[in-house]
């Protein structure tokens, strides 16, 4: 039976806005933690390969003790085993640090065939660990993955380029990038949830899995966040919602031109 | 062979025998940051009958050509790619290495990254050059590459730093420097790398690349009408090209539209297709995925006509409307024929 590994990152709830601390940190406290929504993408790859040929699916996740929630739910979802990599040393990890950890920890675990993880995350949003941690195991890797097929011992693997796709051959084992046009991930049922009460999520610290302590953590990490201030992306939302299309047109350039923006260009 | 130290290099792509435009850009940056360390621009290009192009590379700001051409190379591929670089760099040394922020650099990048053990920013929107207080240690650096990225969806801006370890490490979304002219008379050094392939052949290869050529040029456009799967087909598009039509703009996608293949791929806005800056932006049946947004951040006034008052494109938009684009857009467009004749 293969083994399929997909890490899982807890972030703060999408759908909240960021907010900063007076330190000038990100708040991650007053949010929710959810799972990484484009995690759920690469965790639904292995779950249909568990259907398909009976895969053994491990979540491995690095974070805060409360990251234990997240691997429950890829257990109600239909992972076969959870690890969490905690420990206070691992706080401030960047892309560098937390791809040795995640790296060291799957190394522990011995064989496996196939890595997947999310195309990036909500918080971060760099899309560096995938291809760090595959580097620091020395096998080979393909990002933004929308589609593949397990060969006799390679993969077929449909990637997204600008403007198209490219289909590679990839030997076993291999590190992919899921993203979120892949697939449409399930959601946990009753009996799944029931089920996963009934497993452990298996807790690993630092010691067993040999890792350096100079190379986690805010020392083990080599970029430093120098300052954040919070932008606004999100715009004025001056929505007009109106019985007919006439009336919203209507109010729309009535709008526009009170605020000197002008639509029809060269009417001068 | 390769000696000179310090320095940028940055990381050249082409297409069909011309540099893509991200190129430019970063040997733009590249000056700019050269200017401010007293040193030198380099580029480094990979790939196959690329030769012809090392001049070029000069043309818009290199001072020193890398080329690396050979069949092998014909394909992007991480393995391979990454330990041409990386030996690049561990013989020459750069202090500042940026790479494209497209599917090839968030790609190769990680990879170099890992191997040389140093750090990486992802997505660089500014690059300066400034010295910074280590607020643990308390040391002083000096003329560090300021890396300034959105992070948090966009909601957050950071500016990262790489003190201790080198290169500085950076991938630089298209759109966020403007090239340099192309000046035929810039003088500077072309060195072929020869190819040690070594054991990285043959874990992966490229079988099969599907492809459109982008050739519509959307970013001096001043208004852009934007579909995207709301639009619905072809149809769809005709009604809007007559939008565009009336108000003399170009025409948008979102790539969903492209990928249902209403539109040419020339056509995508976004984080895979083109960054646009138009005074107006009009986004019609599109959903708002922060993929599409990354492309229309620096537009000048965005107006959503969507049906879901849900749809996250109303918290991007400066004005939004909610309802079917099939009943808005003729409205728009007999409105604006209105305005047009009274004129
Ligand atoms: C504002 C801000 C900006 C930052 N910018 C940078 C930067 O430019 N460079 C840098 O090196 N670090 C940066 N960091 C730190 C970075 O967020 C952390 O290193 C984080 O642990 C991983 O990066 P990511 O969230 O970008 O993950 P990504 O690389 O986007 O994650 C991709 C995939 O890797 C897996 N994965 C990632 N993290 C974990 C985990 N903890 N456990 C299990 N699986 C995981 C998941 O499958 C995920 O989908 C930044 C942090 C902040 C707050
Ligand atoms: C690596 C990667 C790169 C990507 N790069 C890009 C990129 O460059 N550009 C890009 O656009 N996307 C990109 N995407 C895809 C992106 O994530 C979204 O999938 C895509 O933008 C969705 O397109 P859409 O908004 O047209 O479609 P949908 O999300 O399906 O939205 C359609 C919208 O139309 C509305 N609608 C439907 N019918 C009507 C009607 N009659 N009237 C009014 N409204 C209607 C619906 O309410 C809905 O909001 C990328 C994804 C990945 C993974």
């Amino acid at each position: 039976m293969i083994r399929v590994i997909v890490l899982i990152k807890q972030v703060p709830d999408p759908k909240v806005r960021a907010r900063l601390k007076e330190d000038g940190t990100v708040d991650r406290e007053r949010v929710r933690a959810v799972m990484n929504p484009y995690d759920r993408n690469a965790l639904e790859e292995a779950l249909r390969l568990k259907e398909v040929i009976g895969a053994k699916v491990i979540a491995i996740s690095m974070g805060p003790l409360k990251a234990e929630s997240v691997l429950r739910e890829a257990l109600a979802m239909g992972a076969d085993e959870a690890i969490l990599l905690s420990d206070p040393m691992l706080a401030g990890s960047d892309t560098l640090a937390t791809s040795y950890a995640l790296s060291k920890v799957i190394k522990m675990l011995g064989n496996y065939d196939l890595i997947l993880c999310g195309m990036e995350t909500t918080d971060g949003n760099t899309g560096q660990v995938g291809p760090e941690v595959a580097e620091h195991l020395g096998i080979p890797h393909v990002t933004y993955v929308e589609d593949f097929e397990l060969r006799n011992g390679y993969l077929l693997v449909k990637r997204l380029i600008e403007g198209g796709y490219q289909w590679l051959k990839v030997r076993l084992p291999a590190l992919l990038t899921i993203t979120n046009t892949a697939n449409e991930p399930r959601c946990s049922t009753f009996e799944g949830v029931i089920r996963a009460l009934k497993k452990n999520v298996r807790r690993l610290s630092l010691e067993e899995t040999g890792i350096e302590k100079g190379r986690v953590g805010l020392i083990g990490s080599p970029t430093r966040i120098k300052e954040v201030r919070r932008v606004n992306l999100r715009r004025r939302r001056y929505i007009i919602r109106k019985p007919s299309a006439k009336e919203a047109v209507e109010e729309l350039l009535r709008e526009l031109s009170s605020k000197g923006i002008k639509l029809v260009m060269n009417g001068g | 062979m390769v000696n000179k130290s310090g320095g940028v290099l940055v990381y050249a792509e082409c297409k069909r025998r011309k540099l893509n435009r991200i190129t430019l850009e970063l040997l733009s940056a590249g000056r700019y940051l050269a200017g401010k360390l007293n040193s030198e621009v380099s580029a480094v290009l990979i790939g196959y009958k690329v030769r012809e192009l090392a001049k070029e590379l000069i043309c818009y700001g290199a001072d020193r050509a890398y080329v690396v051409d050979h069949q092998s190379f014909r394909y992007y591929v991480p393995l391979t790619y990454a330990k041409v670089i990386a030996d690049l760099i561990i013989s020459s040394e750069p202090e500042i290495v940026l790479f494209p922020a497209d599917s090839i650099g968030r790609d190769l990048a990680p990879r170099v990254a890992a191997k040389l053990n140093t750090g990486l920013t992802a997505d660089c929107i500014e690059l300066d050059i400034g010295d910074y207080e280590d607020p643990i240690s308390g040391r002083h650096y000096e003329k560090l590459l300021y890396q300034v990225r959105p992070a948090f969806s966009g909601d957050i801006i950071a500016t990262i730093v790489v003190p201790e370890r080198r290169p500085q490490m950076a991938t630089v979304r298209p759109g966020s420097f403007d090239p340099l002219p192309r000046d035929l008379g810039r003088e500077g050094e072309i060195v072929a790398i020869p190819v040690n392939l070594g054991g990285e052949g043959g874990v992966m290869e490229v079988i099969k690349v599907v492809e459109e050529e982008s050739s519509t040029d959307l970013r001096d456009a001043k208004i852009i009408v934007s579909g995207g799967r709301g639009v619905g087909g072809p149809y769809g598009f005709k009604l809007l090209r007559e939008l565009a039509k009336e108000l003399g703009a170009k025409l948008g996608a979102s790539r969903a539209a492209v990928e249902a293949g209403w539109i040419s791929y020339s056509h995508q806005v976004g984080l895979t297709g083109q960054i646009v800056k138009p005074k107006i932006y009009i986004a019609c049946g599109i959903s708002g995925a922060i993929q599409h947004i990354v492309g229309i951040r620096e537009a000048g006034v965005i107006i959503a006509i969507n049906r879901d008052p849900d749809a996250p494109i109303f918290d991007y938009a400066d004005y939004g409307i909610v309802g079917d684009l099939f009943e808005v857009i003729p409205a728009l467009i007999s409105k604006i024929k209105e305005v047009k004749c009274n004129k």
